[in-house]
């Protein structure tokens, strides 16, 4: 057991979450993959914290929480406007932005 | 201005700048005047330069009384900056003054004519519109006391002189005729503009003063490229080898034109430049020796081929270019010539004005014809046209005691005199020519008014109205006595000594006196040879076949027009398919199979931006793998 | 805290009790992940992340980040994921839940770059990270009479020192983000321009497009299934219900009227009509399937 186990769990559950935004087509769930993607860097952020000694990486941490409860709050509010106008929270409805 | 210094303009000289203007005003109130001025259009046109006229033979006679006999009037700045000060203004010596009495009183004469020989023609005032629109060019050719204003005065003529060749423009030949006229011209000017662009480069300026002042610091090349660039210039706008195919063709114009700018005035622009630009001609034997060879060719050129030509202005036309080679020649001779030629050009203007204007009257009683072989016993029929006609030609083909005598003779004792084996040939030619102009001038008069009548059916030929006869006989009374007036009775050499110095008693190579016997007689051989060959002999109807190729040559104006043809037209219609051509496959097709390439290759790649949102994550994903794959190669590395 | 202190190099070996909690929640975190992703329908994919953000807070407990821990707890799983499922409840239950794949490739080509990105993440920070000596933040936060009196204590020194300045800047960008969701959520009305109930469904009856609010996919369906497309009052399938991703399939037709439950309850209608769901009286202005479109909102 040591800190390489946080860090391959970390990769791991970034990697679901990426793949999780390629296939899944609700924007909501998007959005979850993304959340699940920013918590596998936090757990990184902090393993690193410890591993160095420093308390900064926890702070990083947390400064990309607030960064994410920023986005979402965003994001979900984009997602609502799309939905009044698309009656559709498919990420592939909005797909106006092409040639 | 050898040694005269110019003086501001008084009294009615300040006001020369009206001989401009009244023409000018006149061309402008009947071109823009439209309809309302049909019914006293023409009036207006020759009240014009009659006045113009008037006003100019004051100013002459008031020059006559100023010390140095030159005045400048500057008309305004054209722009000052730094040291460059460009004035528009006038110069009136005794050389303009020649010019504009010239110019204004045959152009009053023509007018008046034209009264008459246009007056059943619809668009009349148009004519006297344009023909005060050269009148006015021309006389800001010769009164301009700069380069520049001869420049612009010498494209005016080139345009009036266009517009007028093709007034009857919805004839095809014509507009072919002007169209040939300007183009030809065009090669002329660009000549004169190099050379007035060389004087504002080499000199900083372009006025005469400043430029004949200045030209010893040229470099000798410099020098003889100028003069070269104004021969150029002058032989476009005079017809003289190799540019004089445009002026015969020129005779598609009414006749009054064909007197009036292509025989007594523009075409003798050519003239005055080079004697206007005596002090560079002065300076460069080279260019004055090419003014001699291009003056002694033009002059056999026209010479033989009016003796070939068919159409009595043809004829005419070729006379005046052989005549106006006789004047380069002069003028090519330095000092000792100027004055031979310009008086010979005064006397000319006289005379074969008044010659065109009586080809326009038989025209005018032909029904406009103007093949020679058809006319014929016109003498009893057209007695004042005759008279005033035979006037004409004696005084061209050099009778003695006539105005061609004495300034013919002028030229040829000129060209003896000018020394060696040069001097006998460009004499020997021009004793040559003169025995060439009796011939063909005492063919043009036997096949028309002698002999019996070979009209066509339905002609009947008839005199004209006094109003075209009047002109006629008042040039046929300038023709006799020009000459005396202006050798003998009025020295010109003495009016035009401020211009062009002292006349210079050369010792002679032959004495005058047999100079001018041995002319006579030559002149005396080629009206006898003209007769023994047409007015001895039937006058076949059509021109005969069978001819020596000297003939044929002749009839073909020597292939000048072939020449031409060959040598620039079908190499610069190749030039042009062939730019057209590497326009429209080379620049062209790089320039669309750019666009193409890069319209194909965006639509291409447009393809790949689906709109999915999910897709450009894919992309991203992809790109994430490969940095993290190259991460990992390079430490693992 | 099962932190033992090694004294050999100065760092911190990993203990007995940590490693079961790893191998405990590990498990648990990839999960709820995979969990989440595959997920047909939303709002099980998120209790699904619920769960691997309790597990991963666990972890930032076992790694001494306490405070973090919390946060992540109340915060994440509280607050944003509430909000999460707030908005999937606003928005409800949508067809693009399928999970029929409509571009071509893009599963096969996703999982296969995911597997390989994961491959060479995970084994480059293997590679980078063996053999690392773990410091532990005892020096920084330690315990009670150390540098600081704890966690919360040792983020606050720093964070209101060192990164005042970021968290000022955070303070904006939160801020920031709350009016732009309320420009966003927000609609703007001309003022004067309200209409009036009676107006509003005034206008809705005098087009001649659905009248009703749409159709949720399955609400009058006789299957859950998304290919069995909604039920329009009088049995026609509702085209707006229809699922983009599927082929429209009819699971089951509508028994005859003679069984209808409003009948069978005893309650009459007249013309046809499903008179128990009561909301066109007389004729029927239900869509026909084809010509169904948006209702106007």
């Amino acid at each position: 057991m040591s800190i390489v186990n946080y860090l391959v769990l970390a990769a791991v559950l970034f990697t679901i979450g990426a793949v999780g935004v390629l296939v899944r087509r609700n924007a909501i769930v998007v959005f979850m993959c993304v959340e699940l993607m920013l918590n596998s860097v936090n757990l990184t952020l902090v393993t690193f914290a410890r591993t160095t000694g420093t308390i900064d990486g926890q702070l990083i941490a947390f400064f990309v929480m607030v960064v994410a409860a920023a986005e979402v709050v965003v994001g979900l509010a984009i997602i609502m406007s799309i939905y009044r106008t698309r009656r559709s929270t498919s990420v592939d409805d909005a797909n106006l932005l092409k040639y | 201005m050898t040694g005269s210094e110019t003086l501001p303009a008084e009294g009615l000289l300040a006001a020369s700048w009206l001989l401009i203007a009244l023409p000018l005003a006149g061309a402008a109130v009947l071109l823009l005047g439209g309809r309302r001025t049909d019914r006293w259009g023409h009036l207006l046109g020759t009240a014009t330069v009659v006045v113009a006229f008037v006003i100019g033979l004051l100013c002459t006679v008031q020059l006559a009384g100023v010390e140095g006999r030159s005045v400048q009037v500057d008309l305004y700045t054209f722009m000052q900056t730094g040291t460059l000060d460009v004035q528009a203004g006038l110069l009136f010596d005794p050389l303009s003054a020649l010019f504009v009495l010239l110019i204004t009183g045959v152009g009053a004469l023509i007018h008046v004519y034209s009264i008459g020989y246009m007056a059943h023609d619809a668009a009349r005032r148009r004519f006297f519109a344009y023909l005060n629109l050269f009148v006015a060019a021309m006389l800001l050719l010769v009164l301009g006391n700069s380069y520049v204003a001869l420049y612009v005065g010498w494209e005016g003529v080139g345009l009036a002189s266009y517009l007028l060749i093709a007034f009857w423009y919805r004839r095809p030949a014509a507009a072919t005729a002007a169209k040939k006229a300007f183009i030809m011209n065009r090669v002329g000017d660009v000549g004169l503009a190099l050379a007035v662009f060389i004087m504002f480069a080499q000199l900083g300026t372009t006025d005469y003063a400043g430029v004949h002042g200045s030209v010893g610091l040229l470099a000798g090349g410099t020098v003889t490229a100028l003069g070269l660039l104004l021969l150029l210039g002058a032989c476009g706008k005079s017809g003289q080898f190799p540019l004089q195919a445009w002026l015969p063709d020129a005779m598609e114009g009414p006749t009054p034109v064909s007197a009036l700018i292509h025989a007594a005035t523009m075409v003798t622009a050519g003239v005055y430049l080079i004697a206007r630009s005596a002090p560079i001609y002065d300076a460069t034997p080279t260019a004055r020796n090419v003014v001699l060879a291009i003056g002694a060719v033009t002059l056999l050129i026209g010479a033989v081929i009016g003796c070939a030509q068919d159409d009595i202005k043809k004829v005419l036309a070729y006379s005046t270019v052989s005549q106006i080679g006789y004047m380069f020649l002069a003028v090519g001779l330095g000092p000792a010539g100027y004055v031979a030629g310009l008086a010979h050009l005064l006397t000319h203007g006289f005379f074969k004005a008044g010659l065109f204007l009586g080809a326009g009257s038989v025209m005018h009683g032909m029904g406009d014809r103007t093949d020679i072989r058809r006319f014929g016993g016109l003498a009893s029929r057209m007695k004042v046209t005759f008279v005033t006609f035979g006037l004409g030609y004696l005084a061209l083909i050099g009778f003695p005691f006539l105005s061609g005598w004495w300034t013919k003779d002028a030229i040829i004792e000129a060209a003896l005199d000018h020394g060696g084996t040069w001097g006998w040939v460009l004499g020997g030619v021009a004793i040559l020519g003169a025995g060439l102009t009796a011939f063909y001038m005492t063919r043009l008069m036997l096949m028309t008014f002698f002999g019996p009548a070979r009209w066509e059916d339905g002609v009947h030929p008839h005199e004209s109205p006094p109003v075209m006869t009047a002109p006629m006989v008042v040039l046929a009374v300038g023709s006799v006595a020009a000459g005396f007036l202006l050798v003998q009775a009025f020295p010109l050499s003495g009016w035009l000594e401020p211009v062009f110095g002292e006349p210079e008693e050369a010792g002679h190579v032959v004495a005058p006196i047999v100079v001018s016997i041995v002319v006579t007689l030559v002149v005396a051989l080629g009206v006898l040879t003209a007769w023994l060959f047409v007015g001895r002999r039937e006058v076949p109807v059509t021109a005969p076949a069978r001819v020596s190729p000297v003939v044929r040559a002749a009839r073909r104006a020597l292939y000048a027009d072939t020449v031409n043809e060959s040598l620039f037209m079908r190499p610069g219609m190749w030039l042009t398919r062939a730019l057209v051509f590497v326009d429209n496959r080379g620049v062209d097709g790089v320039v669309n199979g750019t666009a193409a390439a890069l319209g194909g290759s965006s639509s291409r790649l447009g393809r790949a931006q689906t709109g999915f949102v999910r897709s450009y994550a894919l992309g991203m994903l992809g790109g994430a793998v490969l940095v993290a794959g190259a991460l990992v190669a390079v430490t693992a590395g | 805290m099962t932190v033992l202190v090694a004294a050999a190099e100065g760092g911190v070996v990993i203990g007995t009790g940590e490693a079961i909690v790893f191998w405990v929640l590990g498990p648990v975190a990839l999960a709820g992940a995979l969990g989440m992703v595959l997920s047909r329908n939303a709002v099980h994919s998120a209790l699904w992340l619920v769960n691997t953000m309790l597990a991963l807070g666990v972890f930032y407990v076992v790694q001494e980040a306490p405070f973090l821990g919390a946060v992540q707890i109340i915060v994440y799983t509280g607050a944003i994921m509430i909000l999460f499922l707030f908005v999937l409840m606003m928005v409800g239950r949508d067809s693009s839940d399928s999970v029929v794949e409509t571009l071509r490739g893009q599963r096969v080509a996703g999982i296969v770059l995911g597997i390989g990105f994961a491959a060479l993440v995970g084994a480059g920070i293997a590679r980078a990270a063996e053999g690392t000596v773990v410091r532990g933040l005892a020096a920084v936060q330690g315990e009670e009479g150390g540098a600081a009196n704890g966690n919360v204590e040792a983020i606050a020194e720093v964070l209101f020192t060192r990164y005042l300045l970021a968290f000022e800047v955070t303070s904006a960008l939160l801020i920031t983000a709350a009016v732009g969701a309320m420009v966003l959520a927000h609609t703007e009305r001309e003022p004067g321009t309200r209409q009036t109930q009676k107006e509003l469904s005034r206008a809705r009856f005098l087009t001649a497009d659905h009248p009703q609010t749409l159709p949720g996919p399955g609400v009058y369906a006789r299957a859950n299934s998304i290919a069995a497309p909604g039920r329009l009052p009088d049995g026609s399938p509702a085209a707006a219900s229809f699922s983009t991703g599927v082929e429209p399939q009819v699971v089951d037709e509508l028994p005859p009227s003679g069984s209808v439950g409003a009948e069978r309850a005893g309650i009459p209608h007249s013309g046809g009509t499903d008179a128990a769901l009561g909301t066109v009286g007389g004729t029927s202005t239900g869509t026909t399937p084809g010509s169904g479109e948006q209702a106007p909102r």
